[in-house]
């Protein structure tokens, strides 16, 4: 370690101070959770624990929650295949979209969700109404899909830059074809990023708001339902609650993400010490 | 290398372009008004929708806050069936978006939707026939220019009642009876809560009409270009004094607002008023219409040309002007039923008398929101403002 | 030669898959065309088309009564982009939030990503790393209308100022800069933290070697190579600020380019594409510009 003392006792408080001010909100969010009276001022005159039970018995709630759920795992499932043949696709071949290919996937999750929202429900409404199709899971599905791509996408690639072509090659020499050679070779090296990858986007998905609002029309997904409610005094506390419940169902995949990645689940992280891919310097 | 990137981009950009030259083409559905009240999936009658809607098992509308709370719907669910999804429109122009995407099965439109809806062929018409308790409205309600098109109704009347001016007593005094300390003179810097939408226009055009009456001024939603100009510039000498603006779905804001005395005066609704009342400790504030008048609204239940659960729409039309559901609402909203028989059940018995509910007379001095049109309905002919005129003028007042 | 483990049987030679296997290894055009139909069917058809779409749009009137959209092509739109001064305003005003947010997000993100990255024992880096995610999963919205209330007359940050005799910011920009500057940090933090991660000890010793005290190391070594992650992490700070409507009309009551985009969705469309453009263009340049520096490979 080349920092000197004071360095790391300054970056200590530097980073203890960030990390506070990330979390005070959320103790916030926690506390009002648990305040008796539905407006929010401070500080907090009574406390009780019976928002929980309410939220629970709320039908709406449990219907917007399973919603979420199901949208996130389909956006999911669709990012983990597009973005995982896209990546094979770049990581293993020269040819001269390469570049384009990363610019269009990152487009989506670069441009504002207004954009985005605005432009596909201008799809769905002159092009897909008139023939029918009209507003359903499948259309918030696509919307998220559409930018959690890049996510499983540059997961892929960085992971790919660590397993070695020469891997494959020799494993189709072996006489392994080429879906044999993805599924036992190229595949378990790809596992963690992408399970990584996929819980993010899941997460990215299940908490969005802004293009749900245009490609929902009148579903209601646990985000969609937020903003519906929030600013209905008597919802308020209900709120708090459910707010509540989705930082702390977070932890755990966002933890076992972060086991399984061994870095940040988002990009490129060391490979272990010792494993035969580290051994093998990749171009890309 | 470059060229063929940039051979790449070109073929790209060509497809993707005849692929949406054709879309473009082929979209955009026929918007004629339909005179058939006949939407997909109703029944005939009145025991066949009653039956159809315990299929359908639900209805999502776009309303006005507060008119589909709980106390009500709840019972609405266990008579019919039907479960009530609602999204509270923030001002007409959004209820006519929402409407727009065909997901929304009804809407409770004011006046300055209506027409609107009507013309985009968005609602259908309403046979009243199967709705019983239409028979009970006051006839000061029925069709009326805002709900009936060459004698063809559109929807059910729900109610109807004055904007209200609201400040804290501290600030002002309780018998103030002048709108004069919204408007630019006064010394309430930060502290005004106004509500936004270009509708408001209106209000400025008839704070004008009493205090400039060389502008001539008869009607606020038909303004030529000085009385308009004379607005817009009023609302632009408002605008620094605006603390903060509010709407039909952040109406909340407004009542935390006076209660921590960050607004002190400004427009509202019946609604946010009982909900300061029901405030702990109730706020001490006065709601009321000053002298120079007011604008209001008179809103109209109508049913999505294409809703997904005709059924569920229709009973609820009928269920929302029943005597008991409509004094409910009357009094939680703060407003005047539609239902001459909903004023022997109110909580409160003076509640018709206080709201004026069969005062045809007090409503003539009420300016229910309107759709402004270029036709201004009198001799001057067409060169009164439209209604997308009022909405660029909002943005720039805005700023 | 050593046996090969049995539970992988080599399909047979000739049959139907090992055949299509053949092929696409020995052409590597048709097996490129084929993993790449599916994904870039879906970008192109989806979601470049529908932007697509919203440009034509942009060139075309509504009907000021029913807002129907009329297809008459005319450049009216962008006209009135460019006269009215209000919308000039309003795009500089998002615009310059966008950076000062931007700014502040990279002044507070990097100690906590360096310490992560560089000083912090492997256990706590997890822990600092599921840390920083976590907040991610609270809803942006909730998030927004906290610091609604903290922002408040009646607010805990006024409330715990308060004896230091100093006042919140309060409902104004300076509030809405901080509810952005927070909502945002995870964005900038993760990729900071990966982009520094990544750089080796070795470099960093090496220059500690040659006689560059830690100061001297930062400012020559870790921070060029980092710099590329910081404007990955930037692209998202500046974006979503760019679009954001919820949180202006939520705190400060002002129009950003999100908001007029919002409120012309349905009743003028063309207006609301051709102001779309705006940030679409200013995105596609930063995105340029984030390449060229070298951000896509810390993404």
């Amino acid at each position: 370690m080349i920092e000197s003392r004071t360095t790391r006792v300054v970056l200590r408080l530097c980073a203890a101070g960030t990390l506070a001010f990330i979390y005070f909100p959320l103790v916030v969010i926690a506390v009002y959770a648990f305040n008796e009276n539905i407006s929010q001022t401070w500080p907090i005159e009574a406390y009780t624990t019976k928002w929980f039970g309410v939220a629970w018995r709320n039908e709406e709630v449990r219907s917007a929650l399973l919603l979420s759920v199901k949208a996130a795992l389909g956006a999911t499932v669709i990012a983990l295949v597009l973005g995982t043949l896209a990546s094979l696709a770049v990581s293993r071949s020269r040819f001269f979209g390469r570049e384009t290919i990363s610019f269009l996937v990152i487009l989506p999750i670069a441009l504002p969700g207004i954009v985005t929202g605005l432009a596909l429900q201008a799809t769905i409404l002159n092009v897909l109404a008139p023939i029918g199709i009209s507003f359903s899971i499948w259309t918030i599905v696509i919307g998220h899909a559409t930018f959690c791509i890049v996510v499983l996408y540059n997961n892929a690639v960085a992971r790919m830059r660590r397993v070695s072509a020469f891997l494959e090659e020799a494993s189709m020499d072996l006489g392994a074809d080429g879906w044999q050679t993805f599924r036992f070779v190229t595949f378990p090296q790809l596992r963690t990023a992408l399970l990584a990858g996929a819980l993010l986007a899941f997460a990215l998905s299940f908490d969005e708001v802004v293009v749900t609002i245009f490609t929902s029309g009148a579903q209601q997904t646990l985000p969609i339902w937020i903003f519906t409610n929030f600013a209905r005094p008597r919802e308020l506390p209900v709120v708090n609650v459910v707010a509540l419940f989705m930082i702390i169902v977070s932890i755990i995949p966002v933890w076992l993400a972060q086991r399984l990645a061994g870095g940040t689940g988002l990009a490129a992280d060391r490979p272990r010490e010792g494993s035969v891919a580290a051994s093998i310097e990749t171009q890309p | 290398m470059r060229g063929k990137r940039i051979s790449l981009w070109v073929a790209l950009g060509l497809l993707v372009g005849a692929l949406s030259v054709v879309a473009a083409g082929c979209g955009g559905g026929d918007s004629e008004s339909s005179s058939d009240w006949q939407v997909e999936g109703l029944g005939s009658t009145i025991d066949e929708i009653q039956a159809n809607a315990k299929n359908e098992g639900q209805v999502n509308m776009v309303i006005w806050a507060g008119y589909a709370d709980k106390s009500w719907a709840d019972a609405f669910t266990q008579q019919t069936g039907c479960k009530v999804s609602t999204k509270d429109g923030a001002s007409s122009d959004d209820m006519v978006d929402l409407m727009a995407t065909g997901a929304y099965d009804g809407v409770s439109a004011s006046g300055d939707a209506t027409l609107r809806l009507i013309a985009k062929g968005d609602v259908a018409p309403v046979n009243f026939d199967l709705i019983p308790n239409y028979a009970d409205v006051y006839e000061g309600l029925k069709g009326q220019s805002y709900n009936t098109v060459d004698g063809v109704g559109y929807g059910v009347p729900h109610g109807r009642g004055p904007n209200l001016m609201v400040w804290s007593n501290d600030a002002i005094p309780a018998d103030n009876d002048t709108w004069a300390p919204i408007w630019p003179g006064t010394d309430y810097k930060g502290k005004l809560s106004i509500y936004d939408n270009q509708i408001f226009i209106a209000d400025a055009a008839l704070y004008l009409k009493a205090t400039q009456p060389d502008l001539n001024i008869t009607n606020p939603y038909e303004l030529d270009d000085d009385q308009f100009n004379a607005a817009v510039d009023l609302l632009k000498q408002q605008r620094p004094n605006i603390g903060e603006y509010w709407d039909g779905a952040t109406y909340a804001k407004q009542v935390t607002s006076f209660k921590s005395g960050e607004a002190v005066v400004g427009t509202t609704w019946p609604y946010q008023v009982n909900l300061m009342a029901a405030e702990k400790p109730p706020l001490n504030v006065t709601a009321k219409v000053p002298k120079e008048g007011t604008t209001g609204w008179s809103d109209t239940w109508m049913i999505a040309s294409k809703a997904a659960h005709p059924n569920c729409m229709y009973l609820w039309m009928n269920y929302i002007i029943s005597p008991e559901a409509n004094a409910k609402v009357a009094e939680y909203f703060g407003e005047a039923p539609s239902n001459a028989k909903a004023c022997d059940v109110t909580s409160n018995p003076n509640h018709c008398e206080d709201y004026h509910a069969d005062d045809e007379a007090y409503w003539d001095n009420v300016y229910y929101w309107d759709t402004p049109q270029a036709d201004c309905g009198d001799d001057r002919g067409e060169v009164c403002k439209t209604y997308e005129d009022w909405r660029t003028a909002w943005t720039e007042i805005k700023g | 030669m050593t046996s090969v483990s049995s539970d992988v049987e080599p399909p047979p030679r000739g049959g139907p898959g090992r055949r299509l296997s053949t092929f696409f290894f020995s052409h590597s055009r048709a097996r490129l065309g084929g993993l790449l139909a599916l994904p870039l069917g879906w970008m192109l058809v989806i979601y470049l088309g529908s932007l697509f779409l919203l440009l034509l749009a942009s060139f075309w009137d509504t009907e000021p009564f029913t807002s129907d959209v009329v297809r008459n092509w005319n450049l009216d739109n962008y006209r009135r982009l460019f006269e009215e001064p209000v919308y000039r305003n309003v795009a500089f005003r998002t615009i310059s939030m966008a950076v000062y947010v931007t700014v502040a997000d990279a002044v507070l993100a990097f100690p906590l990503a360096y310490y992560m990255a560089r000083v912090a024992s492997p256990r706590s880096r997890n822990l600092l790393v599921v840390a920083v995610l976590t907040p991610l999963w609270a809803s942006y919205l909730v998030k927004a209308y906290v610091w609604r209330t903290m922002l408040g007359e009646e607010g805990i940050i006024n409330w715990l100022l308060a004896p230091f005799g100093l006042d919140g910011p309060g409902y104004t920009t300076a509030g809405l800069w901080l509810a952005f500057t927070y909502l945002w940090l995870p964005f900038m933090i993760l990729p900071i933290y990966a982009g520094l991660e990544r750089i080796p000890s070795s470099l960093l010793e090496a220059s500690a070697d040659l006689g560059g005290r830690s100061v001297r190391t930062f400012f020559k070594v870790t921070l060029p190579l980092a710099f590329p992650a910081v404007v990955a992490g930037s692209i998202f700070t500046f974006s979503l600020t760019l679009g954001d409507y919820i949180l202006p009309g939520l705190i400060a009551d002002e129009q950003f380019i999100g908001t007029v985009i919002y409120t012309d969705r349905g009743t003028n469309l063309p207006v609301a594409a051709a102001f779309a453009m705006v940030p679409i263009a200013v995105m596609v340049v930063y995105l340029w510009g984030a390449r060229r520096l070298g951000a896509f490979e810390s993404l």
